[in-house]
C-alpha cells in the first residue's frame, strides 16, 4: 500500500507542474498589458512602469516563473487589486465557509443518491425505480440556481422558516446545502443503480444466491462492494461539480465564500485573486481525485498489485 | 403485445435487419425518449421561426403600463420589470441556447474524436501527449476551466462556447481513445489493413463508424449539461450580456423582482429545466438504444 501511495504521488507531479505553469501563464494570456492592468485604467505611463518593475513584470518569462515558484513556495500569491490585502488573506478568510458548505452537500447527497441507486437497482423498472430515475433526471436537468431561488422564495420568504443569505448559524446551510446537493444526489444515484444493475448479473452474484444467502447479504455483502468501485471514482469527479457550483450557489445565497470571490475577481478583473482561486481549487481537485485513488486502491486490491 | 402479434419466424423476409431499423426499432419502445425527441424538434422549430412568431420585439419593445404584470391574453407569460414581453423573449432566448449548446458539444466532439482517434490508433508518444493535455484539462473543475477563459477573453456568449467546448475535448478523446484501442485490433480491422489500406481509410471507414454510437450518446447528454453551463456563467454576468434575451441572464435580471413577480422567474426556469430534461432523456434513450450489454439486461 505505502508503495502504491508513493507512485500515485509522483504520478501527480507532472500534471501539477502544469496547473501551475498554466495558472502562471494566466496573466500573460489576457488581453493589454498585465502591468496595465495592475496599476488600473487612470495610471499614467510612469506608474505602469513602476508596476512593472514592482512585479517584477519587466524580467524575462523564465525568471518571472522561477520567482512565481519560489513565492507560492512561500505562500505568497501576490496582492489582491480591490483590496490590497494579500491573496492568501483574502482566500483563508473565507476558505471555511465554503469548504463546510461543500462537505455537508456531499455527504448528504453520496448517500440519499447511493439508497436511491441501489433501491432502484433491486426494485427495476417497479415503481421505486421509475419514482428514483424519475427524481435522478429531474435533478440533473434543474439549474441549480433556479433550484436555489425557489427554495428562497418558498422556505425564506413565504414560510420564513428558514434565513436567507449569509452563514452565521447551521440553519443557513440549510438551504445552500440542498441547492448545491441536489444534481450530485442525482447522479449517484443514476450512476449507483447501473453500475448495481451491472453487478448484479454477475456469476458471483448467483452463486452467492444459489448457496443461499439471504437478500439484503447478497445485496449488502456480495454486490455493494464491487458496485462501489466504478461510484467512489464517479463520487471523485462530483467533487470538481460541487467546487463548480459553489460559485452559483453562493452568489444566489450571497455566501461569504470562495465562489463568490471568484465571481468578484472576474468582474474586478482583479487577476492575482482569480490566479490564487483558479491555482486553489485545481489542487484541491487535484488532491481529492488521489484521495479516490487510494480509496478505489482500498477497495479493490487488484488495482494496486498493478 | 407487439411480440405476440409479430412472431419472429414469420416476418416478412423482405425486412432486412440493418443497424438503423435495429435501433429504430428498440428507440421506438423508449416513450419517454420519444416524448423528449418530439419536444426537441419543436423547440428547435421555435428557435428557427422565432424571428417571425414572437409577437414582440424581444429586447426593445417596453410595454410601460404593463410592468411586471404576470400572464395574461396579451402577454402569455407576463411582463418583465422593464416592460418587455416574457414570452417573446423566452423564444428568442431558445435560439440562443440552443446554438450554445449544440456548438460547443460539436466542436469539443469534433476535435476531441480527432485527438481520440489519433491517441488510441498510433498510441506511443502521441497518445501520452494527448492522454497528459487531457489530465491536465481534468485538473481543473469544468465550470472553473469555463469562468477562467471567459475571464481571460472576457464575458460574452461566444467566449462561453469556446469555454464549454474545450472543457468537452478531454471527455470526447478518452472516449474515443478507449472505443479505439478495443476496435484496433478486432479481425475486420486486421483484415483492412493486410490488403493493404491506408491508415486514413481504416481510421476513417472503419474504426470511426464503430465509436459513432458512444460518441453520439455521450454527445447528446453533454448538450444538456452545455446549456446549464452556458446559463450557469450568463447567470454569473460572464456570458450573455443584457439586453440578450439568454434564459440565465433572465434569471439574474429577475432576481430583484422575486417577492413582487416571481413569474419573471419563473419562465426561463422552466425553459431551462425543460429543454435540459429534454436532451437527458433523449441521452438516456440513446443509450438504451445503442447499447447492447443494456438490452441483455432488460
Amino acid at each position: 500500500m505505502p508503495s502504491y501511495l508513493l507512485k500515485r504521488l509522483l504520478g501527480m507531479l507532472p500534471t501539477l507542474m502544469i496547473v501551475v505553469l498554466v495558472v502562471f501563464l494566466f496573466v500573460h494570456m489576457m488581453p493589454g498589458d498585465p502591468a496595465r492592468l495592475a496599476a488600473g485604467p487612470d495610471a499614467n505611463l510612469e506608474t505602469v512602469e513602476l508596476v512593472r518593475k514592482q512585479l517584477g513584470l519587466d524580467r524575462p518569462l523564465p525568471e518571472q516563473f522561477l520567482t512565481y515558484v519560489l513565492n507560492l513556495a512561500q505562500g505568497n500569491m501576490g496582492v489582491s487589486l480591490r483590496t490590497k490585502l494579500p491573496v492568501t488573506t483574502e482566500i483563508s478568510t473565507r476558505f471555511m465557509p465554503t469548504m463546510l458548505l461543500t462537505l455537508t452537500s456531499m455527504a448528504w447527497s453520496v448517500v440519499l443518491g447511493m439508497l436511491v441507486g441501489i433501491m432502484s437497482a433491486v426494485f427495476r423498472n417497479r415503481w421505486p425505480d421509475r419514482a428514483g430515475m424519475t427524481a435522478a433526471v429531474s435533478g440533473i436537468s434543474f439549474p441549480n440556481f433556479a433550484l436555489g431561488m425557489l427554495l428562497m422564495q418558498i422556505f425564506s420568504v413565504n414560510l420564513g422558516w428558514l434565513p436567507t443569505v449569509g452563514a452565521d448559524s447551521w440553519r443557513h446551510y440549510i438551504l445552500p446545502s440542498i441547492t448545491l446537493g441536489t444534481a450530485v444526489a442525482a447522479v449517484m444515484a443514476r450512476f449507483t443503480r447501473s453500475s448495481f444493475i451491472d453487478v448484479i448479473h454477475e456469476d458471483y452474484v448467483r452463486t452467492a444466491r444459489a448457496k443461499g444467502a439471504s437478500e439484503p447479504s447478497v445485496v449488502g455483502h456480495h454486490a455493494l462492494r464491487n458496485a462501489l468501485i466504478p461510484v467512489v471514482t464517479m463520487m471523485g469527479l462530483q467533487f470538481g461539480f460541487l467546487l463548480g457550483g459553489s460559485i452559483v450557489v453562493e452568489t444566489v445565497f450571497n455566501w461569504p465564500g470562495l465562489g463568490r470571490l471568484l465571481v468578484d475577481a472576474v468582474n474586478m478583473r482583479d487577476y492575482p485573486v482569480i490566479q490564487g482561486l483558479v491555482l486553489l481549487f485545481s489542487l484541491e481537485f487535484i488532491l481529492i481525485n488521489l484521495i479516490v485513488d487510494v480509496l478505489y486502491g482500498l477497495i479493490n486490491p487488484t488495482i494496486r498489485y498493478k | 403485445m407487439t411480440a405476440m402479434d409479430t412472431p419472429v419466424f414469420t416476418s416478412s423476409p423482405k425486412r432486412v435487419r440493418t443497424p438503423l431499423n435495429e435501433f429504430w426499432r428498440k428507440f421506438r419502445k423508449q416513450r419517454m425518449a420519444m416524448v423528449a425527441s418530439v419536444f426537441i424538434v419543436l423547440l428547435i422549430l421555435a428557435a428557427v421561426l422565432a424571428p417571425w412568431i414572437v409577437p414582440y420585439d424581444a429586447e426593445y419593445s417596453f410595454d410601460y403600463d404593463a410592468l411586471n404584470t404576470p400572464p395574461s391574453a396579451a402577454h402569455w407569460f407576463g411582463v418583465d420589470a422593464l416592460g418587455r414581453d416574457i414570452y417573446s423573449r423566452i423564444l428568442m432566448g431558445a435560439r440562443i441556447s440552443l446554438t450554445a449548446g449544440l456548438l460547443s458539444v460539436l466542436l469539443g466532439a469534433v476535435v476531441g474524436t480527432v485527438f481520440g482517434l489519433l491517441a488510441g490508433y498510433y498510441e506511443g508518444w502521441w497518445d501520452r501527449i494527448t492522454m497528459r493535455l487531457s489530465d491536465v484539462l481534468f485538473a481543473f473543475p469544468g465550470m472553473l476551466l469555463a469562468i477562467g477563459i471567459v475571464a481571460i477573453m472576457g464575458s460574452s456568449i461566444v467566449n462561453v462556447v469556446v469555454a464549454v467546448a474545450i472543457f468537452s475535448i478531454p471527455t470526447f478523446a478518452r472516449l474515443v481513445r478507449a472505443t479505439t484501442l478495443g476496435l484496433k485490433h478486432r479481425t475486420y480491422v486486421e483484415a483492412v489493413s493486410s490488403i493493404g489500406a491506408s491508415d486514413f481509410t481504416i481510421i476513417w471507414r472503419h474504426i470511426l463508424p464503430g465509436t459513432i454510437s458512444p460518441i453520439v450518446v455521450y454527445a447528446t447528454m453533454r448538450i444538456g449539461t452545455s446549456i446549464l453551463t452556458a446559463a450557469s456563467l450568463s447567470f454569473l454576468g460572464m456570458g450573455a450580456q443584457p439586453p440578450m434575451p439568454e434564459w440565465g441572464a433572465m434569471l439574474n435580471e429577475a432576481r430583484a423582482d422575486m417577492v413582487t413577480a416571481p413569474h419573471i422567474a419563473l419562465f426561463p426556469a422552466l425553459a431551462i429545466f425543460l429543454t435540459v430534461l429534454a436532451f437527458n432523456l433523449l441521452g438516456d434513450g440513446l443509450r438504451d438504444a445503442l447499447d447492447p450489454k443494456v438490452d441483455q439486461l432488460r
